[in-house]
């Protein structure tokens, strides 16, 4: 009979040494990483090139006469540089990333497979238009469908990402206002639990920004709101969901009241997924919305991608609409831009991209909604919102939940840090779910929450998956509780433990510098 | 000289007609470590409650108003090189503007120390 000489139990001891230093710096799989200019030599390359021909210098004595110092990697070096760098990252294809306000939701395989297609991923945007009828049916009826699902009058989709939305419905509206002649309209109001975008966008189109207070329970204060609007105001930006996880009830009362004095109403459709296929923001009043494609209809960042921001228009907002769309005339589509709009879309605010938007993203968003279809896509959103109350039920008693009054939550749960140990934080927690595994929940926002922890886990997380997660939040928030001085030490077992963001932050090292040879260092 | 609060946590300190502003040690607190800070040019002009510095620590970036109305005579230039004296001596040397003031009564309605240090221990 064969004999295993290597076979090894636990009970014949030597496992305790995961702690031993190793030659190379490696622990087993997790392996160290040199920077690539590190790796290799300058001289090195993995490509053969012909000798440059010689060519009379157009640089006027300007030519660079040192080294220019690019990292030499042979292939297999540069592959297997980016593949460690990789293993040490987390991904929505590795686990659970409760990141909130960022939808990480899995990205169907389907989806990859349409956009690879040859016929939309290697199309060019200067191509005849007749040479990609396909592509231009995909935004067709993509748009189609954003429009039925929103309830709204038509969709730009040429915006690139959610902020990149954002600008694009608040120059429609100023174009709007413009065109009524009430360009002194310079007040948007903006609710203090608002994504930093929204601000950040109003003020960037040259409106001045106003905060609406929120009630106790989390929600705009319509009262507070009412009472503020006037001719001076252009509009307002709401989230809805709100970035407390709740649904913003009058939100009707809310839109009927600023088109009341002439306002328009945004909303930042980054949190679509709690609603989708059961809400229609078009019968809620609103004017415009963005909806990131990269959130909502998958391919969430690092796991597809990248953004892609279409916004639908309320009939009052879509003259106003940027160039280009796909119009269908007759069989064919056609692509409306500039000299093709003539007379019917004059008063266009002009373009937010060159060309027409993400194709890609296109192709996937159009593959996940037609997979999904209208009870599948009604499902998404409510499998979000049950398995976020799941979360927030579950670990409220160990976790403060500032709003677990207000109602059931939509697609997140908040936390506060409320109650954790004297000197601990969310940041503390949060290095704590590393070391579980963990990508950190999203933390310190919104910010009308105290530390707050804001998780969003999605649809596509099973039970087993989401009890997984709760336990290991369960367990670092006790520590917290407990003052467990080992949990301001997390992470432990990353490849990196805490790293010094003040340091980061005051006195970043942006430049990586040679190290000096021992000779020349002696001079 | 007198000194004033604000629920904002910013700290106003009246000499004659001009006014220095800053943040208070609680609100240093609770930014953490502060790595960023703007402060407005000179002679910009600043009504009652704009934004008129932002701070930014490695938590959020938070905006500083003005508790009241005027002109400003000086950011603090030191705050830009070394935005941790916000964090050291926040009350002190880690100021943020100097401006003068358009109307002194606008100060009427703020907190004085134990006012807001009652306010600060109802938080």
């Amino acid at each position: 009979m064969t004999i295993n000489q290597s076979g090894w139990r636990p009970e014949m001891g030597g496992s305790d040494e995961a702690t031993q230093a190793t030659f190379t710096g490696n622990r087993a799989l997790m392996l160290e990483e040199p920077l690539l200019f590190e790796i290799g030599s300058t001289r090195t390359t993995g490509v053969d090139f012909d000798d440059a021909p010689e060519a009379p210098s157009r640089l006027g004595g300007m030519e660079r006469k040192d080294p220019i110092g690019l990292p030499g990697l042979s292939e297999p070096e540069a592959v297997r540089h980016y593949t460690r760098l990789s293993r040490q990252n987390y991904a929505i294809d590795l686990g659970l990333f409760p990141l909130g306000s960022c939808t990480m939701k899995h990205n169907p395989r389907l989806n990859e497979r349409m956009a690879r297609l040859p016929g939309f991923a290697d199309v060019h945007p200067l191509q005849p238009v007749d040479t990609v009828q396909g592509a231009l049916e995909v935004i067709h009826q993509l748009a189609h469908w954003l429009v039925t699902l929103t309830g709204m009058d038509s969709v730009a989709m040429s915006p690139k990402a959610g902020a990149h939305g954002e600008l694009c419905g608040i120059l429609a509206i100023r174009a709007a206002l413009e065109a009524k002649g009430e360009g002194h309209r310079k007040v948007i109001l903006v609710p203090e639990s608002a994504h930093g975008t929204n601000p950040a966008t109003a003020a960037f189109a040259g409106f001045k920004v106003e905060d609406i207070p929120a009630t106790a329970e989390g929600r705009v204060d319509l009262e507070a709101l009412k009472a503020r609007l006037g001719p001076d105001v252009a509009g307002v930006m709401i989230t809805n969901p709100n970035t407390c996880g709740l649904f913003e009830r009058d939100m009707r009362a809310i839109s009927d009241a600023v088109h009341g004095v002439g306002g328009y109403v945004y909303c930042d459709g980054a949190n679509f997924n709690a609603i989708v296929g059961r809400v229609r923001p078009g019968d809620l009043g609103i004017d415009a919305m963005h909806i990131n494609l990269h959130k909502t209809f998958s391919t969430p960042h690092g796991g597809g991608g990248p953004g892609s921001g279409p916004v639908v228009f309320s009939a009052a907002l879509t003259p106003f609409a940027p160039l280009p769309f796909v119009e269908k005339q007759g069989d064919r589509f056609a692509l409306i831009e500039e000299e093709t709009a003539g007379e019917h879309h004059a008063g266009s605010f002009g373009r937010m991209v060159a060309f027409h938007g993400q194709m890609g993203m296109f192709t996937r968003a159009l593959s996940y909604i037609l997979s999904h279809g209208a009870d599948g896509l009604k499902q998404v959103s409510e499998d979000a919102v049950l398995n976020a109350n799941y979360v927030l039920r579950s670990l409220e008693d160990v976790l403060d939940a500032p709003f677990g009054g207000s109602g059931p939550c939509m697609h997140e749960a908040l936390f506060s840090d409320e109650g954790l140990a004297e000197g601990f934080t969310t940041l503390d927690v949060a290095k704590g779910l590393i070391d579980e595994g963990y990508h950190p929940m999203t933390m310190y926002f919104p910010l009308v929450v105290h530390g707050a922890m804001l998780i969003e886990p999605t649809e596509t997380e099973s039970k087993a998956a989401l009890d997984q997660f709760i336990g290991a939040l369960r367990s670092v928030a006790e520590r917290a509780k407990a003052g467990d001085q080992a949990l301001k030490g997390a992470p432990h077992f990353a490849p990196r433990r805490r790293l010094d963001e003040t340091q980061a932050a005051r006195k970043p090292v942006l430049r990586w510098k040679a190290p000096q040879p021992a000779a020349q260092a002696a001079e | 000289m007198s000194r004033y609060f604000t629920e904002e946590h910013e700290w106003v300190e009246v000499d004659g007609d001009v006014a220095t502003v800053g943040i208070t040690e609680y609100a240093q607190s609770q930014l953490g470590d502060v790595v960023f800070v703007e402060v407005p040019d000179e002679g910009r002009a600043l009504s009652k409650g704009d934004d008129a510095a932002v701070v930014e620590s490695v938590k959020a970036a938070s905006d500083v108003y003005t508790p009241a109305s005027g002109t400003v005579v000086e950011g603090n230039p030191a705050l830009e090189a070394n935005p941790a004296l916000v964090n050291e001596d926040p009350e002190g040397e880690g100021w943020f503007f100097r401006l003068t003031l358009a109307d002194a009564s606008e100060l009427e309605g703020l907190m004085d120390a134990d006012q807001y240090a009652a306010f600060v221990a109802k938080l």
